[in-house]
């Protein structure tokens, strides 16, 4: 069990280093040049040297994402449970959540500029409202998919509707939430990069943007690598917390010794 | 209501349940649905009922009504003197699905009704870890799952996860308790053993009961008193007492005087069968 456990590991590390050693080869192999296409080798040096120029922009765009990211999750759970708690208002709301999660979000990023001006604020903003679709819809999905047997056993004791949804409800939700967080969070780093790139003078976007009208194709990806290490590090933290609290619906042994 | 409710005490000291000329239709105009059709019951404190017949003839029905999961189109239903609903009279349920909450352990699960019911939900921050949780692993004890309580629900079989829901029924020494096939989805053997397990529970908490099953000798072994139902629409047909001393035992199943009042019952619900329509 544990072995195989390591042994998926080990592979998994082998094809992250397999990625970029065939990405390596292949720029030298056809003799690819910087503007198009840098080499890991180069972007790591470049990661490396101008890290004391990139960590602020990293700071910024991390803090703006988990801001936007919280105010998204209490946001997205007040209306996912709004939504998934009656009928009515899950037939109601769901064609306007639907019609305001299709919209590009690209298109909102200037209407927030001139409502609170560049900076920060649109970019959170711009984190908060790509957040917030998955989670609405899960714990939605969830609460609405109660089994109704669960309900009576709670009714039959006279359980207030506040009960059934504390003691009930939002547990089961739970698996479906955390699985909201992890699409959730990659997506607020979409939308702080956006806003970043269109309108702010901060953060990783900003210096991409700038990079790439400078022709520093190495910076660029530069940018894009702390962007994905960032992303992968925030999955993994919400994995983390998801096997902790919901490792019941995952019939996980070491939890249920826990 | 109210005042006809309070008005029309119950006609007996001891009853604590009464339907009176109670029905429940679904639905409207053509299409609708007679659950159960008019309906008089009276259960005493501390009986043990069960009802019996063919599916779809409102057994579940009348349990709703009495827990007040259901509300009577017609009629009154009365519980502890009040119309239900408004009495403050600790139920507990139990059905054919164990439906333990999976994210919680055996134990929480049958501390449950401790976090919800007054007077217990006032206390339960403080004695959960104490008093409550002692009195969840006494009843756990009782029912054979003694080790099983720090257990999540999916590591029990269907039996044990059954016995736990027996438990989570009583915990909160409930004066109603409701058995909806409490046991329909077990093995023979399992099943006979939890009769027995179920007896010695109610000799010893006395709360009143009401069981639905299909199973004339699961309703024989453990009811005082077996109302028999027929279909479309629902009505009790026929309520007789079952005369065997307690506790009974598997053995007395067996016995001519038991198999004849199966039989009887038995032929009762075959021929209040409705007439299978022709096309």
């Amino acid at each position: 069990m544990m072995d195989q456990h390591l042994r998926r590991r080990i592979w998994s590390i082998v094809f992250i280093i397999g990625f970029f050693v065939v990405w390596e080869a292949l720029c030298w192999l056809f003799n690819v040049s910087d503007i198009v296409l840098p080499k890991p080798s180069q972007i790591a040096v470049t990661l490396v040297q101008r890290m004391p120029a990139l960590w602020p922009h990293t700071l910024q765009t991390l803090y703006t994402t988990l801001v936007g990211f919280a105010f998204g999750i209490v946001v997205g759970v007040l209306l996912g449970i709004m939504v998934g708690s009656s009928r009515l208002a899950y037939d109601v709301a769901y064609p306007l959540l639907v019609g305001f999660a299709s919209i590009p979000k690209v298109a909102v990023v200037p209407i927030f500029v001139l409502w609170f001006g560049s900076g920060t604020v649109p970019a959170v903003l711009t984190a908060m409202i790509m957040s917030i679709f998955p989670i609405v819809v899960n714990v939605a999905t969830g609460l609405a998919t109660t089994e109704p047997e669960l309900e009576d056993v709670m009714r039959a004791l006279r359980a207030s509707k506040f009960d059934i949804l504390w003691n009930v409800g939002l547990p089961r939700t739970m698996p479906f939430f955390f699985a909201s967080l992890k699409v959730s969070v990659t997506l607020a780093f979409v939308g702080t990069v956006i806003s970043e790139t269109v309108a702010s003078n901060r953060g990783i976007g900003n210096v991409m943007m700038i990079a790439s009208s400078n022709f520093d194709v190495p910076l660029v990806f530069a940018g894009l690598m702390i962007l994905a290490f960032l992303g992968v590090a925030l999955y993994a933290v919400f994995s983390f917390i998801e096997s902790k609290i919901t490792g019941w619906a995952h019939r996980k042994d070491e939890f249920a010794m826990g | 209501m109210t005042a006809t409710a309070l008005a029309d005490p119950p006609r007996s000291e001891d009853t604590f349940v009464e339907l009176e000329n109670v029905t429940l239709t679904y639905g409207r105009g053509d299409k609708q649905i007679v659950a159960l059709g008019q309906t008089d019951l009276r259960i005493n404190q501390g009986d043990f009922v069960a009802l019996v017949g063919p599916s779809g003839c409102g057994k579940s029905t009348i349990l709703k009504l009495v827990t007040g999961l259901l509300t009577a189109s017609t009629g009154y239903v009365y519980v502890a003197g009040r119309e239900v609903g408004a009495e403050q009279v600790r139920v507990g349920m139990a059905f054919q699905n164990p439906t333990m909450l999976p994210w919680l352990t055996v134990r929480d699960n049958v501390m449950l009704p401790l976090k919800i019911v007054p007077p217990f939900r006032q206390d339960y921050r403080a004695k959960r870890k104490t008093e409550f949780r002692d009195r969840a692993d006494a009843l756990l004890k009782e029912v054979g799952l003694a080790s099983f309580g720090d257990k999540h629900p999916w590591q029990l079989s269907g039996g044990m996860l059954q016995r736990a829901s027996l438990c989570r029924a009583l915990v909160h020494e409930p004066q109603l308790l409701m058995l909806d096939e409490p046991f329909g989805a077990l093995d023979q053997f399992t099943r006979e053993e939890l009769w027995a397990v179920m007896q010695e529970l109610w000799m010893k908490l006395k709360p009143t009961v009401l069981l639905v099953t299909h199973d004339l000798k699961e309703a024989g072994y453990l009811a005082n008193r077996i109302c028999v139902m027929r279909t479309r629409p629902g009505q009790i047909i026929d309520d007789a007492e079952v005369p065997f001393p307690r506790p009974r035992t598997i053995e007395m199943s067996y016995t001519p005087t038991f198999v004849s009042m199966t039989q009887r019952l038995r032929e009762l619900i075959v021929s209040a069968r409705p007439v299978k329509e022709t096309v």
